[in-house]
This record gives structure tokens, C-alpha cells and sequence, in this order.
């Protein structure tokens, strides 16, 4: 019903008048005469289509159901899919749906993050303006801050000298800011939190831009091998037991351990070292425990995973990787968004026969604009045609795994509204434009 | 090497794909050349996740080698992206020849492991390596080069540099290599990632492995080395060019070029693009010329069309208005098409032909 946000006034009268002609869009229907909003903003256009079929034989992921019900949604997928978009959106939604809501967002876009009110970098969830709260729900946003985070849990789990002694260590201050799975590690101890106070019904986490949407659950088990590992024992060793301990547990190695550290490091380097070493050993319990706990959290009843994807063969076969790995870890998959999808309202015109026709026209120099007009639906069809091609690579390796597809906008989605359509592409509603 | 001097026309301004002008500053007095061609020993591919670094630097080998010259290409990742772009096994830490350039070149490739490196740095340095076999059995070479992420730099761009210097007297020239390409990591860990005295400032004052981190940075001056950023005309990756150029800037690191990558090329002309953006192209037209092309022009298929039409005038916008917040940077800007089929070795060498046409490499 909604379609004329997207095609206006000037295609409109003609299209009307004809409507009922179209063999070439099999999968709409042509009683979607259009009540049309404003002069379609950029970025809305294409998602205020009718909702677009959904593929024959493909469980549908119920976007509505799980933001009514669930306790903690996590967004996953390789770099630059849209998890942050998505995150925002379903968040959004589910506010505007009557829940109470908190966003944990990771380097959201700029546009984005000022939409969402992100402007102040410090650590703890603001509310939201602008959202619709008639249903009685409220949207809340943070950034995560990833150094921040870490040092409030020295903090907590230390007595002020330690924890000064600590934060001051170069060793510290370099894994705290660099070490790679500290922010999916942090983030997860944020989701800890959060989900600690009880203050939301529902707690939508996007996750770090890694290549690989595994990361995030091994990042934090590798931090944690890493704290918890051999090394840090043998280092430990002489602060507990003397430097015997030291010399029986590396045996001949010891001498060469130092020796080698000094030589390549620097004798301060080995003070700082034992340094941050010691004053780890006094929180691993509780680092432990608490990765443990989130962990525990992940697989709980109440929450789900949400993979997305963009219809490209890197981006799938990430998701399908990510997809088996939930499944083998008893962690609950929600499904799959594919984030970015193109089609063609007249796909039974091909590419080739497109091509032909246009090339037809250039041969005789005539008709210059339907020459380019079936140049770009050429284009368009060898996309769409691709994209479905992936996906159904996708459901045929997983056919049991729910997914919904979600429209490319033409343009970046940084605004409230934005998200509105992107929320309401992923419940599969159709939306009325909003004029401006 | 090639000659440094600037061909003709090219003073002060470069023109890229789509024919407009970027002045670029070319005024620092008795500098090298600041906006290419960019006749350097080392050359560092950065870029956001997925925007085509691995793709651009390994085109930006063939280029360099193109003409009879020996080009290494190396990784420091750890995800054997070289050798799946040319299709070769994976590289083990040792140079091979991963492919031919025009005119007798040669790329090699290399795929540096931290581990490795430090390992080699210990027997290089010190006869350690038994030594550090063991360090790796308890973990501490893990340690090093995990933990302590500076270190870890260190001895990667370290490995880097000594490519880039290592001399070989049976060459023209002296020098084992030509040119070093360097695949870098992201736009966002770069300046870290290369600006290694800084960090290891606060673990080591002084010691070898400061050392090591002056010798990296000695070979990170703009006379020898070029930092070149890859990004797409969308708002993120062009947001991180835009603060990685800044940062890079701040922490004195030589800039090189913007290489818009996946371009696409409107189809529409002006006008038509904003009649289409506004939904107001000729539907009669567009009816006639299909009519006219033998195809059936029903006013849905008239409406479908118009529809895309306006979908790529949108998408057209929005890249103008990116591509204006790249020019703005003042740097060249060089252009690589999308390839509507994908990349494949064809690509590479397709791309390493539009780099030298349009200057990027000498
Ligand atoms: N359906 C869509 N249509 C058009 N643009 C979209 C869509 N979804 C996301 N985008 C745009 O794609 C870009 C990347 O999205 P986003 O930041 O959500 O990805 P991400 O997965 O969080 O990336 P990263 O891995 O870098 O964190 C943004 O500019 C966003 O506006
Ligand atoms: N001009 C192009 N046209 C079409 N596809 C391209 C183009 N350039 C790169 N690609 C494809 O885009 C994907 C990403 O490219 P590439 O691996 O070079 O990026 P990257 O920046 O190195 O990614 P990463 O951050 O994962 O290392 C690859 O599948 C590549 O084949
Ligand atoms: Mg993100
Ligand atoms: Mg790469």
C-alpha cells in the first residue's frame, strides 16, 4: 500500500492508469495503489515498497515475536554487514512496541550515533529522544567504551593500591587498549552489567567489527587462556613460592627465560612485567568467574542470536559458519538477517535481452534515456539475481534456519527513521512514509 | 627504480577517473614529490575491513614490478590474503614468487608471522633461536608478542624494514628489492600499528627493542615510504579515510594517495539524474524507446524502470557527495571500477595497468 514513497507523482497517473498489465512482476500484487507520502527523503526510498514476497520453502525469521518476549538480543556478523543498523533498529522497534529497551552500540557511525543522542563517550546509557513511547516502552543507548570498561573492572575487583598499580603498568595499559578481543570481551562484561541491574526488559547488543563473526565468542575464552595461562603461572611461581618454584617449573629455562627477556626487553621491562603479572594474579578469579557467567547468560532461555549478513559470498559463508557454531555451543539462534538485498520489479526482463534492446537503441543513435534506463536494470538484475543466488546457497546448507531479507536502501541509514524502516523491513510490515 | 620526476601536466593538480581536479600541495620546500607518482621504497596499503586493501596492494605490486622490476608483496595478518588473490598455496614465512609482471617483474610474496619474527630476531641478534623454541613452548614468545601489542609491532614492521633494506650486490642498484608493498592492517589500528616508537615508548626507553622501533621509523619518512588509503564512496569507509588521514597526519606518518575503490560510473546524465532522483523522467519516452528496442513497454515495466532508475540517481548522489568529502582531503585520488563479476587474477593485472595510466605509480 505504501509504494508510491518511493515512485511519485510522475509515474504514478501513467502507472495507475495501467495497472493490472504487469506479467513482469510475478511477486507483487497490483492492488497496492499508493497513498504516497512526501517527497520521498532519500535515505527511506525502496523499503517503503509493499513487503516483498518471502522465499517460498525458507522458515521466516518472526522479528516481532522475539522483540516482544526476549530478554537479551545479540547481533552478529562479519565487518560492515549492517550489525550496528540492525541492533539499533530492532531496539528501536521493540521501544516502540512498549518495551523497555537499552542499546549497546560499537562504533556506531557518526550520523548514527548523534541520532541516538551517543554524543558523550562516557560508559553508561542515556535515553533516547524522539522515540514513540504511546505503547509505554523507552529506548536507552550507550557506546561502549572498551579501556573504560576494563578499568572500572580492575577497579571493582581490587583494593585502591592494586588497582592504581595496575592501571599504571605499561603492560596493562597496552592489553587494555589493544590486545585483540578485549572489546568483544568488554562488551560482553557489559552485557554482564546491564543485565545485572534489571532495569530493562531487553538488552539488544551489537557486537565489535571483526572479520570473522566467531570472534566474538572466542575472544573473550582467548583472553581468558591467555590470563589464566601457563606463562602467568611460571611467572607467578616466584612472587608465591620463591625463585626454587621458578627454577623447577622451566626447569633448565629459567636462567635463559631472563636472560632473554633483558636482553630483548630491558631489565625494567621484567619489572614491569612481574608487576602487572602480580597484580593480575589477585582478580583472575574474578575475571573468571565473570566471563564464565556472561557466558552462562548467552546461552540462557530468553536470549537470542541474531546473525547478519549482506548478500556476498564472504558475508554468507561467515554466517553460515557462525550459524554452526551456535548451534554446536547450545547457544539459541534466533536467524538470519540478510541485510542489504536488491530485486528488480521487472525481472522477467533479462539482462541480456535488456542489454540487447539498449545497445539496439545505441546503434541508432535513438531514444538516448531508455538506452540508459536498460542499462541500469540490466545492472540491477544481474545484482538481484546474484544476491538470490547466494541466498539460496545459504538456506540450502541450512534450511531449517529462520531469515528474513532486508532491502538496500539508496541511502546510508543514520537517522530514526531510518531505522524505522529498517525495523519494519525486518518484521516484514509495511510502513507509511513520514513526510520529512 | 624509477625516475622521481613528475611526467608534464602534472604540477600541483591530479586528474582522476571521472575527470575532476584535486589540487594538491606540492609546495613543501625541498620535499619528494607529495602527490605521486609515488616513487617510493615502501609502500602501505591501509583501508576500513572489506574496502579492497589486499586487492589494491597486490595490483599496486604488479604495477611497481611492471617493466622489469622485483617487487615484494607481504601480509602481517596472518590470513594468507596474498596467496589466495594469486591463487597460489598458502606462503609459508619464507619469500616466494607469486607472480609475473609485464616487461620481466617479478612480485614475491611474504606472509610475516610474529612469532616467526621474533624468533629470527632472537638469532639474528643473538644466537637465540633453541632459546626461543623453548620461550615458545612455555608461552612467552605468545606473551610478547600478544600481550605486550607494541612489541608485536615492532617486530612486524621490523621484518618489513629489514625487506625493504636488505642489500643484494648481484642487483642494479644493490637492494634485494625494488619496492616493498605492505598490506596493511585497517584504517583504524594503522597509525598504531606503524607508528611503533610511540608505542613502545612506554615499555621500552631504551634497549634493543627500541632500537628496533627507530630503525622502523627511519625507514617511515616520506622520502622512502607512502601510506596510500583504500575506501569505497560510502559514508563509513569514507569517515575512517577521512580520520585516518588526519591521524596518520598527526603522528607525522607520510601520506599517500586515496584509491577510490568499486566505483561505479553513472549511467544517466545530469540532467536525467535529477529528474530521475525526483522521480520526474519522461515515462512516454521511456515507452517509446523501449517500444522502439522491440520490447513491450506495458506501464509497469515503464514504472519498474523509472523506479531503478531513480534508485541509481540516489546512489549516484550520495557517492558525488562522498566523493566530495575525498577531495576535500587534498590528496591524488585514484579510481578502481567494481567488477561486476568479481575479482580475479585478470583483475589484478587489469588494475595494475589503471593505476600506471593514472599515475598512481610512476
Ligand atoms: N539495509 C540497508 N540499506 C542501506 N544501507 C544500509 C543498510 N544497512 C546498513 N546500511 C549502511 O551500511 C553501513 C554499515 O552498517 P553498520 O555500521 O550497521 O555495519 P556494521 O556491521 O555494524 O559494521 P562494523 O562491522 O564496521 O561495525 C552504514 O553506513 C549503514 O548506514
Ligand atoms: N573493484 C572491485 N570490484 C569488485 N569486487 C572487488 C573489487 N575490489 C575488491 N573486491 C572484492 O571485495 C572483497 C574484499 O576485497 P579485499 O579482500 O581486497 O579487501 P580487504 O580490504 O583486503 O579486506 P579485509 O579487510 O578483509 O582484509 C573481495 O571479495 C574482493 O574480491
Ligand atoms: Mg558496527
Ligand atoms: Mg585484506
Amino acid at each position: 500500500m505504501a509504494k508510491a514513497g518511493g515512485r511519485r507523482a510522475a509515474t504514478g497517473a501513467k502507472a495507475k492508469s495501467g495497472a493490472g498489465g504487469s506479467r513482469r512482476s510475478p511477486g507483487r500484487s497490483e492492488s497496492d495503489s499508493s497513498p504516497g507520502g512526501g517527497d520521498g527523503a532519500v535515505p527511506g526510498r525502496g523499503a517503503s515498497h509493499p513487503v516483498r514476497p518471502h522465499p517460498a520453502g525458507v522458515p521466516l525469521l518472526d522479528v516481532d515475536q522475539m522483540l516482544d518476549t526476549e530478554r537479551i538480543v545479540v547481533c552478529c556478523g562479519s565487518g560492515g554487514v549492517g550489525k550496528t543498523t540492525t541492533a539499533a533498529a530492532l531496539a528501536l522497534r521493540a521501544a516502540e512496541r512498549g518495551r523497555s529497551v537499552v542499546v549497546l552500540t560499537i562504533d556506531p557511525a557518526r550520523r548514527l550515533a548523534q541520532a541516538l543522542g551517543l554524543t558523550a563517550l562516557d560508559n553508561i546509557p542515556r535515553e533516547v529522544a524522539g522515540v514513540d513511547s504511546t505503547g509505554g516502552g523507552r529506548l536507552d543507548a550507550m557506546m561502549l567504551d572498551m579501556k573504560r570498561t576494563f578499568d572500572e573492572i580492575v577497579l571493582t575487583h581490587s583494593t585502591p593500591e592494586r588497582a592504581q598499580a595496575l592501571l599504571d603498568n605499561p603492560f596493562y595499559q597496552s592489553m587494555s587498549s589493544s590486545f585483540s578481543g578485549t572489546q568483544e570481551y568488554m562488551a560482553m562484561e557489559k552485557l554482564g552489567q546491564l543485565d545485572a541491574t534489571c532495569e530493562w526488559d531487553l538488552i539488544v547488543v551489537d557486537t565489535p567489527p571483526t572479520r570473522s563473526a566467531l570472534d566474538f565468542l572466542d575472544a573473550p575464552t582467548r583472553l581468558g587462556t591467555f590470563l589464566d595461562g601457563r606463562l602467568l603461572r611460571v611467572l607467578l611461581a616466584p612472587a608465591k613460592a620463591g625463585g626454587r618454584a621458578y627454577a623447577k617449573v622451566l626447569g633448565a629455562g629459567l636462567g635463559m627465560f631472563t636472560r632473554v627477556i633483558t636482553k630483548v626487553l630491558g631489565a625494567q621491562l621484567l619489572t614491569d612485567l612481574s608487576q602487572f603479572v602480580g597484580a593480575l594474579e589477585t582478580m583472575f578469579g574474578g575475571f573468571r568467574a565473570r566471563a564464565e557467567e556472561t557466558y552462562r547468560l548467552l546461552g540462557a532461555p530468553g536470549t537470542s542470536f541474531v546473525v547478519v549478513a549482506t548478500p556476498e559470498a564472504a558475508a554468507l559463508r561467515e554466517a553460515s559458519y557462525f550459524v554452526d557454531r551456535l548451534d554446536a555451543e547450545g547457544m539459541p539462534l534466533a536467524g538470519l538477517v540478510v541485510n542489504r538485498m536488491h530485486h528488480s520489479d521487472a525481472a522477467a526482463l533479462t539482462v541480456e535481452r535488456s542489454l540487447a534492446a539498449a545497445e539496439n537503441l545505441d546503434e541508432h543513435r535513438e531514444h538516448p534515456l531508455a538506452a540508459a534506463v536498460l542499462r541500469i536494470h540490466a545492472e540491477r538484475v544481474r545484482l538481484a539475481s546474484r544476491e538470490a543466488r547466494l541466498r539460496e546457497r545459504f538456506t540450502s546448507a541450512h534450511p531449517d534456519t529462520p531469515l528474513v531479507e532486508v532491502e538496500a536502501l539508496s541511502g546510508d541509514v543514520h537517522d530514526l527513521d531510518g531505522l524505522r524502516v529498517i525495523g519494519a523491513a525486518m518484521a516484514r510490515v509495511e510502513r507509511l512514509e513520514q513526510a520529512g | 627504480m624509477p625516475s622521481s620526476v613528475a611526467p608534464t601536466g602534472h604540477a600541483g593538480t591530479v586528474e582522476d577517473v571521472s575527470g575532476r581536479r584535486t589540487v594538491t600541495d606540492d609546495s613543501a620546500p625541498g620535499g619528494p614529490e607529495a602527490d605521486g607518482p609515488w616513487d617510493r621504497r615502501l609502500h602501505i596499503v591501509t583501508g576500513k575491513g572489506g574496502t579492497g586493501k589486499t586487492t589494491i596492494a597486490g595490483a599496486l605490486a604488479v604495477a611497481l614490478a611492471t617493466g622489469g622490476r622485483r617487487v615484494l608483496l607481504t601480509e602481517v595478518e596472518g590470513r594468507q590474503q596474498i596467496a589466495q588473490l594469486f591463487d597460489t598455496p598458502p606462503l609459508p614465512y619464507q619469500e616466494r614468487k607469486v607472480a609475473s609482471a609485464p616487461g620481466g617483474g617479478e612480485v614475491f610474496g611474504l606472509a610475516i608471522d610474529a612469532d616467526e619474527a621474533l624468533l629470527e630476531y632472537l638469532e639474528m641478534f643473538y644466537n637465540l633461536r633453541r632459546a626461543g623454541r623453548a620461550l615458545g613452548r612455555i608461552g612467552a614468545v605468545d606473551f610478547a608478542t600478544t600481550v605486550a601489542p607494541g612489541v608485536r609491532d615492532v617486530l612486524l614492521t621490523g621484518k618489513v624494514k629489514e625487506a625493504v633494506n636488505r642489500p643484494d650486490g648481484t642487483r642494479p642498484g644493490g637492494l634485494a628489492y625494488d619496492a616493498v608493498v605492505l598490506d596493511a592492517p585497517p584504517t583504524g589500528r594503522i597509525t598504531r600499528f606503524l607508528n611503533v616508537t610511540a608505542e613502545v615508548a612506554g615499555l621500552a626507553k631504551v634497549g634493543p627493542i627500541r632500537a628496533q622501533a627507530d630503525s622502523v621509523m627511519a625507514v617511515l619518512r616520506p622520502e622512502r615510504a607512502a601510506v596510500h588509503l583504500v575506501t569505497l564512496l560510502e559514508e563509513m569507509p569514507v569517515q575512517e579515510t577521512v580520520d585516518g588521514v588526519a591521524e596518520l597526519g598527526r603522528a607525522g606518518l607520510p601520506l599517500g594517495g586515496v584509491i577510490v575503490n568499486m566505483a561505479r560510473p553513472p549511467l544517466l546524465k545530469i540532467r536525467e539524474l535529477r529528474l530521475a532522483r525526483r522521480g520526474e523522467l519522461d515515462p512516454e519516452e521511456i515507452a517509446a524507446g523501449i517500444k522502439e528496442a522491440g520490447l513491450e513497454p506495458t506501464p509497469a515495466l515503464v514504472e519498474a524502470l523509472s523506479w531503478e532508475a531513480a534508485q541509481h540517481a540516489d546512489r549516484v548522489a550520495l557517492e558525488r557527495t562522498e566523493r566530495a568529502e575525498i577531495a576535500a582531503l587534498g590528496r591524488p585520488v585514484y579510481e578502481m571500477p567494481l567488477m561486476a563479476d568479481g575479482v580475479d587474477l585478470g583483475t589484478i593485472y587489469r588494475f595494475a595497468e589503471l593505476l600506471r595510466d593514472q599515475q598512481m605509480v610512476g
